[in-house]
């Protein structure tokens, strides 16, 4: 079968459960962390903006980010896979997701630092 | 035939998926009105059709007691053996009788099994041992003992008659075609926890893009089974095993030496 791989499927598989279940906590907390103060504050500039500076607020952020994007884009290559079996198709959909993956993280991640001033 | 038995005797319509690759003429039903009584099979009722009616039908039999495997087909949209499914158990008027999924059609019933047993066969399906399990140099002959709690982890995927339901039933084949199927992965797992078994890389062999981890755990493999095993089971005990949540602490099966020439001996006296 095959070879040659950064990483077995069997790893690439145990990364996804753990973002998966990784991300069900941070999501959470962020959500109640938006639930202790009124909705419409919530959403306001300022609020926002001072969220960005509290460095708990942003490593959650971070957090979300990293672990979505990872399990997002490796469940979208694992729908993908199904579609076509060649290897051609494969190392697209692998090189394809990983890109868009790293560059989802890289916009975040710039989004962050800008917001907090760093 | 006495009259007692024409009272007791029923009439079922037969709907039979009738095709032939070689002939390229497309697909159509074909319906026959056959007698059942409450012991018939589909099986009996397709030989009976093959009998009396139209002798081109296709099917594929053998032992007509569920332990060839040869009579996979889809009853009434369920995949099933058709010598183990009874025609009074369906309770219905019209028995429809089409080929497994997932398995190209080669004519009408019968269905092209070679990319099931390759992935079969990909599985390395028999004991590897780094000693020879018996050898009979210098008049010795070794097995292995295994205790019942040894055996009772593997002995269900055991009983596998490779018939192809719930490869047919699997919805991952029917989009993968490079997915091993649950009878593969099933025996997989049948090998990888006997204990007579020392092969270090048969994990290694289902852990890549279209192996073990493409199984959506539909289920569906254990619910056709005619034989009671639990693919599904075997699946998940086997990723448990690549994922480190469960340890591997399979101690190799004992060598025991039988002493043949005694048996021998005290067989002749």
């Amino acid at each position: 079968m095959e070879s040659h791989r950064i990483l077995k499927e069997s790893q690439i598989m145990k990364i996804h459960y753990i973002t998966g279940i990784a991300a069900i906590f941070v999501v959470a907390v962020h959500i109640l962390m938006r639930l202790i103060v009124p909705f419409d504050l919530s959403l306001e500039y300022d609020y926002i903006i001072s969220n960005y500076k509290n460095i708990f607020y942003v490593l959650i952020l971070e957090s979300i980010l990293v672990l979505i994007s990872v399990h997002g884009f490796n469940g979208i290559r694992i729908i993908l896979l199904e579609l076509r079996q060649s290897k051609s198709w494969e190392n697209m959909i692998t090189v394809a997701t990983t890109s868009a993956m790293i560059a989802l993280i890289a916009y975040g991640t710039r989004t962050i630092i800008l917001a907090n001033g760093l | 035939m006495n009259n007692t038995d024409n009272k007791n005797e029923n009439r079922i319509t037969l709907k039979v998926y009738r095709e032939n690759r070689g002939q390229k003429t497309g697909s159509h039903y074909d319906s026959f009105e056959v007698p059942y009584r409450r012991w018939t099979t589909v099986l009996d009722a397709l030989l009976h059709v093959k009998s009396y009616i139209d002798p081109s039908v296709a099917i594929r039999y053998s032992c007509r007691m569920a332990s060839c495997g040869s009579c996979g087909m889809k009853i009434n949209g369920i995949p099933r053996l058709a010598c183990y499914t009874k025609i009074s158990e369906l309770e219905t008027s019209t028995i429809e009788c089409e080929p497994l999924s997932n398995f190209p059609i080669i004519r009408d019933l019968v269905t092209d099994f070679s990319l099931f047993f390759n992935h079969h066969k990909d599985m390395q399906p028999y004991i590897q041992s780094n000693e020879s399990v018996e050898t009979d140099t210098e008049k010795k002959i070794f097995s292995f003992y295994q205790s019942p709690e040894d055996v009772d982890k593997y002995l269900q995927f055991s009983y596998c008659i490779k018939c192809g339901l719930c490869y047919s039933a699997c919805p991952t084949v029917g989009t993968d075609l490079r997915f091993p199927g649950p009878q593969a992965l099933a025996q997989l797992y049948r090998y990888f926890a006997d204990t007579r078994d020392e092969s270090t890389n048969r994990l290694n062999i289902v852990d890549d893009r279209h192996g073990i981890w493409r199984c959506h755990f539909a289920g569906s493999c254990s619910k056709v089974c005619p034989k009671g095993v639990d693919p599904a089971l075997g699946i998940q005990l086997l990723r448990s095993y690549m994922l480190g949540i469960s340890k591997n602490n399979k101690q190799p099966a004992k060598k025991i030496e039988i002493n043949t020439d005694k048996e021998n001996n005290s067989g002749s006296s």
